[in-house]
């Protein structure tokens, strides 16, 4: 009887160990998943939310990806300005309708030619709203998008009007209405080309992407690495100086740092607040804050309580209030640089502007409150998502304003981005939301049309203003590029007298890395500039 | 013995349709909508929303949503990611062995070691040695994971440089060592107070008396007699702690760096992935019910008076 129990016990005990080895050795295929090649570099990076595609990858860690893998037409130097990649030359007399000629002898990577068919008939199908591509919008000034993309329903044609091939190298681009900078936005990555073979099965090429970028994909083993290879015959600027590249998948970068602290990861572009403070101290010189273009604001609502007609010398009042140099300073460990304008100054149209109202001055601040007529109950909200690190700055600006003016300010905190985004979206905000906004082409059209133009896309203050719209309406029927950066810079200077948004502060990117690599740049988007990267 | 579990296992039925329902109305009453989110801060397409919640079925009333859920599971179909599209029965294949040899080897440590340092403790209870697991263990209960974690990188990293700081290759059981350390941290505590408290009483029962006084020999008093009297308020502990291992290792998968189910349930459910929560959740559920089954008919094996007829 005893026996027996104790039989009983040891095949348990068996019964788990045999588990446990079985585990340990089972599905040995990506067993060597953590051995990097010579050359490459291997670096931070998330799990891609979507599919590898150029027209549905719209956040960071995909778009690292997406960035090695394809070139577009056009891309952007380090002042912001326009160089072409794949197009021998983008021109337009007009600004309605553009013609492209490509560079010849381009390749895709499974040795197909990148023709003038590879971009129209790629553009025609991710503006389709059957392929419901996230950012399908981006085809939205080509004459013929609703006939692909109608508001409601499915497509009534399978092309956009506005393409057109005239030859292998050449293609024509006509908009619905003349765009003076749609140059600048060819840059954005969704205007890519797509080889033939992707037609034949895109959710398959989703997961193993062929571009015609500096990189060619080679695996990507999910939740734990994506690794590209130098393209040797690659034809363009951004030719790779390295051997390859690892995105490996991290959940959170403090575990990230830990790992190239200790020689096991090449570079991280993203420092956790445990680590910012000593990232100096533990890198050195490897430690780099690169600033770029994007920004940070407090946005009001204009339906809400505390900002309902209420006078923009009140908005600017606020701003007044915070300290904008002492808070990046402490609580911000460094990582931004205080705005001196409604754009970073990494965009062309960039302008210094002439104004106190975004420096400190309590004085001033509590008289342009008390003669704009008070904030309506003495009391504000900033609206911020919990899970994204704005607590602390949040509670700073607070501070900041209580002390200079007297007004009362609490965080209205959201638990994740999802929820402050549907409060926005909802119009339920309850006086002011934290916005942040990132190039998506390094234009100072980018960072105030689509944020304070009347029902802009992402207006969630709901600013409105016949002036301010007027002089963006005369900048988007400019006759030239620098005309319409001009209207808007004229655009700018009224924004500073309505206040539709207070700018806090623009970003810098955090960056550490290993003594293996060098020349480690930044793009105007945040991004480091792999290409560059070299393995010592 | 055979009915006994043929009942119980049937009663899983029910409890599993129960809190699967259960957690995809929460996740459906959550605020967030998954497609919208996929379009980032910029004001999403309706008809694009449209089409997408269409095809995955989103846009039908709740009930028909678990029931298509529910028909789904049953044939083996867990759903499909909204964002990435990957089939979820995929993403959690990918997860959950990696989970698992983190739990097993927990779970094996916290035994070993629980159980032999309550063992000790107990036998000489109110000695210097047990004064010392006394101190030790209420230190593991009152740190949060998270410093033991950072600290524990910071010790064997960077000062003795023994291991790497993060989980290179979740396939070799040597670098998972220490994330199954700092995991089964809390644990050990509990299991070495439970185990000591109970073997400290028992010593003084009377059936330990008198196989003392028939004279067995000591190692047969304390490794049979005493042991295996001692040891079921801790496997009834064991049983249930083996889910929260499982589902509850998020912080420490986080610092290691382990892609294990913790982070994906967290990541999916900042997504709101609704599929993916519920079928991990669901699984988890499982994992309880098993454990749970197995820790009453291991009852009856440690104690000969408990029968299940």
């Amino acid at each position: 009887m005893r026996g027996a129990k104790m039989m009983q016990w040891s095949a348990l005990a068996a019964a788990v160990a045999l588990a446990a080895t079985a585990c340990g050795g089972g599905s040995g295929d990506d067993g060597n998943a953590s051995g990097k090649p010579a050359g490459y570099v291997s670096m931070f990076n998330g799990e891609p939310q979507h599919p590898l595609m150029p027209s549905n990858t719209n956040e960071k860690f995909g778009g690292y990806v997406i960035d090695a893998l394809f070139t577009g037409l056009v891309g952007y130097d380090g002042k912001g300005e326009l160089k072409n990649e794949n197009a021998e030359s983008v021109k337009s007399k007009d600004n309605k309708t553009w013609t492209v000629k490509l560079k010849k002898g381009w390749k895709f990577h499974d040795g197909t030619d990148v023709t003038a068919e590879s971009y129209v008939k790629a553009w025609n199908w991710m503006a389709n709203v059957d392929n419901k591509q996230a950012n399908s919008y981006w085809f939205g000034d080509i004459k013929g998008y609703e006939d692909v993309h109608p508001e409601k329903g499915k497509s009534k044609k399978d092309e956009m009007e506005g393409l057109k091939v005239v030859d292998d190298h050449t293609f024509t681009i006509e908009l619905s209405k003349p765009v003076p900078y749609f140059e600048y936005k060819l840059g954005y990555k969704t205007f890519t080309p797509l080889p033939e073979s992707f037609y034949k099965d895109p959710k398959a090429f989703g997961q193993k992407p062929v571009g015609n970028g500096p990189y060619e994909f080679q695996k990507w083993t999910h939740n734990k690495l994506i690794q590209v290879k130098a393209v040797n015959s690659y034809k363009g600027s951004n030719k790779a100086k390295n051997k390859g590249v690892q995105f490996k998948t991290y959940s959170k970068m403090e575990a990230a740092y830990q790992d190239a602290l200790s020689g096991n990861l090449d570079l991280v572009d993203g420092v956790g607040p445990k680590d910012l403070p000593k990232r100096k101290s533990d890198f050195g010189d490897r430690a780099l804050d690169v600033p770029y273009a994007g920004t940070q604001s407090i946005v009001p609502a204009v339906y809400s309580k505390p900002f309902k007609d209420v006078d923009p010398k009140v908005v600017q009042g606020l701003s007044m209030a915070i300290d904008r140099k002492t808070i990046t300073k402490t609580v911000l460990q460094g990582t931004r640089i205080p705005s001196k304008a409604f754009t970073p100054p990494q965009v062309k149209g960039y302008q210094k502007l002439d104004t106190d109202v975004l420096t400190y001055n309590p004085k001033k601040a509590k008289k342009y409150i008390k003669d704009g007529g008070g904030v309506p109950g003495n009391k504000i909200w900033i609206q911020y998502n919990a899970d994204g690190g704005h607590k602390e700055w949040v509670t700073a600006v607070c501070n900041s304003i209580t002390k200079a003016t007297g007004v009362q300010c609490v965080g209205d905190s959201k638990p994740d981005f999802q929820t402050d985004l549907e409060a926005r979206q909802a119009n339920k905000v309850k006086g002011t939301y934290r916005g942040g906004w990132l190039a998506d082409y390094p234009l100072n059209v980018n960072f105030m049309q689509d944020l304070y133009k009347t029902g802009a896309s992402t207006n969630y203050g709901r600013f409105s203003d016949k002036k301010i719209d007027g002089l963006f309406e005369k900048g988007d029927h400019a006759d030239s590029l620098d005309a319409a950066v001009k209207d808007y810079q004229a655009a700018e200077k009224e924004l500073l007298k309505k206040m539709p948004a207070i700018p806090l502060w623009d970003y810098a990117a955090n960056i550490v890395h290993g003594e293996s690599i060098d020349d480690v740049k930044v793009g105007f988007d945040g991004n480091v500039l792999l290409t560059d990267i070299t393995v010592k | 013995m055979g009915r006994y579990v043929a009942r119980r296992l049937l009663q899983m039925i029910p409890v599993f349709i129960g809190s699967t329902l259960l957690i995809f109305c929460m996740m459906f009453a959550l605020p967030g909508d998954p497609v919208a989110a996929l379009f980032g801060e910029k004001k999403p397409d309706p008809a694009q929303i449209a089409a997408i919640k269409h095809q995955l079925g989103l846009d039908l009333p709740l009930w028909h949503q678990y029931w298509n859920y529910l028909t789904g599971l049953f044939q083996g179909d867990f759903g499909t990611q909204i964002a990435t599209q990957r089939p979820v029965a995929e993403v959690i294949s990918q997860a959950f062995p990696v989970t698992v040899r983190l739990t097993l080897f927990a779970f094996v440590f916290t035994v070993l070691a629980g159980v032999l340092l309550g063992l000790v403790s107990g036998l000489f209870a109110d000695k210097v040695f047990d004064r010392v697991v006394l101190i030790f263990t209420l230190l593991l209960i009152s740190v949060p994971s998270f410093v033991l974690g950072y600290l524990f990188q910071y010790l064997f990293a960077f000062q003795l440089g023994w291991v790497t700081p993060t989980v290179q290759d979740s396939q070799d059981l040597g670098q998972l060592l220490l994330p199954a350390i700092v995991l089964a941290a809390l644990s050990l505590a509990y299991v070495t107070r439970l185990t000591r408290t109970s073997v400290a009483e028992n010593l003084r029962a009377d059936y330990i008396r008198t196989a003392i006084a028939k004279g067995l020999p000591r190692r047969r008093v304390v490794g049979v007699h005493l042991l295996r009297n001692s040891l079921i308020p801790v496997v009834t502990f064991l049983g249930t702690d083996i889910g929260s291992l499982m589902a509850g290792a998020v912080v420490t998968e986080g610092i290691f760096n382990v892609h294990g189910i913790g982070n994906t349930i967290f990541e999916a459910l900042n997504r709101r992935e609704g599929s993916t929560v519920v079928g991990i959740a669901t699984l988890i559920v499982i994992v309880y019910l098993v454990a749970s089954l197995l820790v009453d008919l291991l009852y009856a094996v440690l104690d000969p008076r408990i029968r299940y007829d």
